[in-house]
């Protein structure tokens, strides 16, 4: 959670009614010395850009570097910011409408913030063929989110793949890096409650 | 190294199969149970690669025995270690069964599953610790790597290559000596080796088999090839999808690197060759070599007019060797036993095995390797088991989504490059899908056109604009829409797309469509004249399920799995469908266990 909002970002939500727990968010990961992060100010930007910077030192300035670069940028903030995309053009020496097209090409990048846990519903053809789309709809009714939605509260984003590779188990999906295979509707309640409660854990701690 | 003897060996598949079954956790059991026991000496547990057959996973096997423990649980380990390691009892409960016979069969080479496959590229998949160089070399491995550059020149390597009559095994089937031999004629100051491993197609899993379970045979393959075509530096674009098979390969580069068969002066020969992972970022399309390459570069994966080929303008310019995992895990083999030895294995145009990965309505999935002109039906009923819940046999849809369907009447086909080709389906990476009669052939070409439809890089028209045309009429005849004209429409599209498009992504994606309106024209019609779905798969044409009263026992469980919730009734009394709201899936007529539920 710590870094997937962007300044920008924040500066709008500060206007709106849910000041109140923004800054209870900001205080309780003690940044309370943060100031107005609106984007405009040049400290806490440099502060917000600092890991990508770190990602950055350990390449050259090469073009063939732009995709490791962005997949590791990724992982660092969760999808891909405005600023960031910004960023890595500039020491790239490209310009940013090559870099947003090179984002916009590959199914793995993202514009948009993602949840905490990333389902992955294959619907590759033994999954299509063992019921994939009703793992995909009980998933839906479940989440009250369609496929490539993120849930309100960023726990869960839900997406389709060609194909995980996983034929022996359809109808498959993925959470994070956890393969479920030979589901049925009717488990996927007690899946979700599974990482539910991981997080409620990783919370309380 | 590690100097104990021990008795006996438990081998635990970690393959992405069996892990995501549960297998992490029987090790640990047994790593536990091991040492209450005093054990841990004399029992030794290795981890290894996929042994193709997910399905049964998790899978343990106990050497020196080669009993084959599958669907294991962790509630099971206790009764391994005390029953079979300890008193030396075979715990008969956990044995496969074969389908048909429902007998039980202890040994591993016994299983008609792995009784009739010939396994070269899978030789060490679940045999051997993919994270472990030394159980690699143990086993043969680096042999060939060794006996190419100190017994051999590369022009020597290319021959042996070339009389093997290896073919890619990627899709196309071009001669690998040959496109060796292209690349190597160059000249140039650098050249590059690629390994394709974009396995992209939806039912194609075994370069990630391959990857996970052995993965020092690729690094020695590629090394071969290297020296062979005189390249000094390579990739292996491999699919980000594929965590696990990644981080074997680090594993295994690190490894090679250490032990000096990968860098500089590599065996003392004065070869220099350093490898780099490059990890894909999500498209289809660029499993094509030329969006291959031009990803590895840092764009949009995108393909380009060839000529000029990889082997002459490939990466950044240099000339460019690209093969695909399975191609690469069939050369250290024919290094050590030579061409003959290769080329005695497969038909006359058609050399050595094929990985396939067998999926679908069939008894056993998973990875089969078999030798070339084995019949479908050697795949389908010797290996595979036969077909599931007994039902009959509609098709085989091979090579993916470039592929085509091929009726059940052609099961006796010789399989090699050129025969499935000849009907209209082609080898691919190995997909192998098998349909029953539940299967609508219209839905399932609709599927395999929304794939390339949606993967489209949309760099040429027929591929953008075309496929996105066939999908609309796809879409109308299975929606109960058809018109009358629509099936030479799409023939017409098929083959203009097929003709014109840029690259092969284009070139085959109508390939599904063109072969099922082949074999299958009349369930087209149905769909379209009488507004039928013989299948009964197709939304819009599906009946809803309707629950016998007389024989309903008030379960509830039909209830819990509707995903709709068309389902009401009270406990122990007859429950209801409601026709409107009900969409038809079939979930509740599969738990239904009385068989109560039916189409109505």
């Amino acid at each position: 959670m710590k870094k997937l909002t962007n300044p920008g970002k924040i500066c709008f939500i500060f206007m709106s009614k849910y000041v109140k727990k923004i800054t209870s968010y900001i205080m309780g990961k003690g940044l309370e010395n943060m100031g107005c992060v609106c984007g405009h100010g040049k400290e806490s930007m440099e502060e917000y850009l600092a890991p990508l910077r770190s990602i950055l030192n350990n390449y050259p300035k090469e073009e063939r570097y732009l995709i490791p670069i962005l997949q590791e940028a990724q992982e660092e903030y969760g999808y891909l910011p405005k600023d960031v995309l910004r960023e890595i053009a500039n020491y790239l020496e490209l310009s940013v409408t090559q870099v947003y097209g090179v984002v916009t090409f590959y199914t793995q990048f993202h514009l948009q913030p993602r949840g905490k846990n990333v389902i992955k519903v294959c619907t590759g053809t033994a999954c299509h063929v063992r019921g994939g789309a009703e793992v995909l709809q009980a998933l839906e009714k479940e989440l009250g989110i369609t496929s490539g939605g993120t849930t309100e509260d960023l726990s869960f984003t839900l997406e389709t793949v060609a194909c995980i590779g996983a034929c022996g188990l359809a109808p498959v999906i993925m959470i994070n890096d956890d393969t479920h295979g030979r589901l049925t509707p009717d488990k996927i309640p007690a899946i979700l409650d599974m990482y539910r409660e991981q997080e409620d854990k990783a919370a309380a701690n | 190294m590690e100097a104990t003897i021990y008795r006996s060996h438990v081998l635990i598949c970690t393959g992405t199969g069996c892990v995501s079954s549960g297998s992490g956790k029987i090790k640990e059991r047994m790593v536990a149970e091991l040492e209450e026991r005093g054990l841990q000496k004399e029992v030794k547990i290795v981890d290894t690669g996929c042994h193709g057959f997910c399905e049964k996973g998790p899978i343990v096997i106990v050497y020196p025995e080669g009993v084959f423990y599958c669907q294991v649980d962790v509630e099971d380990v206790s009764e391994i270690v005390e029953e079979h390691l300890l008193k030396g009892r075979i715990v008969e409960r956990l044995l496969y069964k074969e389908p048909l016979t429902e007998e039980s069969i202890p040994s591993y080479n016994e299983i008609d599953f792995y009784k009739k496959q010939m396994r070269i590229a899978l030789a060490n998949c679940g045999r051997i610790n993919p994270e472990s160089i030394h159980e690699y070399i143990a086993v043969g491995g680096y042999e060939a790597l060794g006996k190419a550059l100190t017994e051999m020149t590369p022009e020597e390597v290319i021959e042996e290559v070339k009389k093997s009559g290896l073919r890619g095994r990627g899709g196309a089937g071009f001669p690998t000596g040959l496109k060796w031999e292209l690349t190597r004629r160059e000249k140039s100051d650098k050249k590059y080796l690629v390994c394709n491993a974009d396995e992209g197609d939806p039912g194609a899993f075994m370069d990630r088999s391959l990857l996970e379970g052995d993965p020092h045979r690729i690094i020695e393959g590629m090394a071969i090839a290297a020296y062979a075509i005189g390249a000094d530096e390579g990739y292996i674009y491999v699919r980000a999808e594929y965590p696990l098979a990644i981080h074997r390969l680090e594993v295994a580069l690190e490894q090679a690197a250490e032990l000096g068969l990968l860098g500089e002066n590599i065996l003392g020969s004065g070869f220099n060759f350093n490898l780099h992972i490059k990890k894909g970022a999500g498209a289809f399309v660029c499993g094509e070599e030329t969006a291959l390459m031009a990803s590895i570069e840092g764009r949009r994966g995108m393909p380009r007019p060839k000529p000029p080929f990889p082997s002459v303008s490939g990466l950044w310019g240099k000339p460019t060797n690209i093969n695909n995992v399975e191609t690469f895990a069939n050369v250290p083999y024919i290094i050590n036993n030579g061409a003959e030895v290769y080329s005695a294995i497969g038909t006359e145009k058609s050399k050595g095995t094929k990985v396939f990965a067998l999926t679908g309505k069939i008894n056993n999935t998973g990875l089969v390797e078999v030798p070339m002109g084995i019949t479908l039906r050697e795949i389908i009923y010797d290996i595979g088991g036969g077909i599931r819940d007994g039902k009959e046999l509609k098709a085989v849809q091979t090579g993916g989504p470039s592929g085509g369907c091929i009726p059940a009447d052609l099961l006796d086909l010789p399989i090699d490059y050129e025969s499935l080709t000849e009907v209209g389906a082609m080898m691919g990476s190995g997909g192998m899908v098998v349909m029953d009669e539940s299967t609508c052939m219209v839905d399932v070409a609709r599927f395999f056109l929304s794939f390339t439809q949606s993967e489209s890089c949309g760099k040429c028209t027929p591929c953008r604009e075309g496929t996105k045309r066939m999908l609309e009429i796809l879409d109308r005849i299975c929606a109960g829409e058809g018109r009358e004209g629509d099936l030479e429409l799409l023939e017409e599209l098929g083959n203009h797309i097929k003709e014109t498009s840029l690259c092969q992504l284009g070139g085959s994606a109508p390939n599904p469509v063109l072969s099922t309106l082949k074999y299958f024209r009349a369930e087209y019609e149905a769909h379209i004249k009488e507004k039928r779905c013989p299948a009964n798969v197709c939304e819009g044409m599906k009946s809803a399920y309707v629950i016998d009263e007389s024989v309903c026992i008030g379960c509830t469980a039909c209830t819990r799995v509707c995903p709709v919730d068309a389902i009401s009734g009270e406990r122990k009394k007859p429950h209801y469908i409601d026709p409107d709201v009900c969409i038809a899936c079939g979930a509740c007529a599969a738990k239904c266990p009385v068989s109560a539920i039916a189409q109505g």
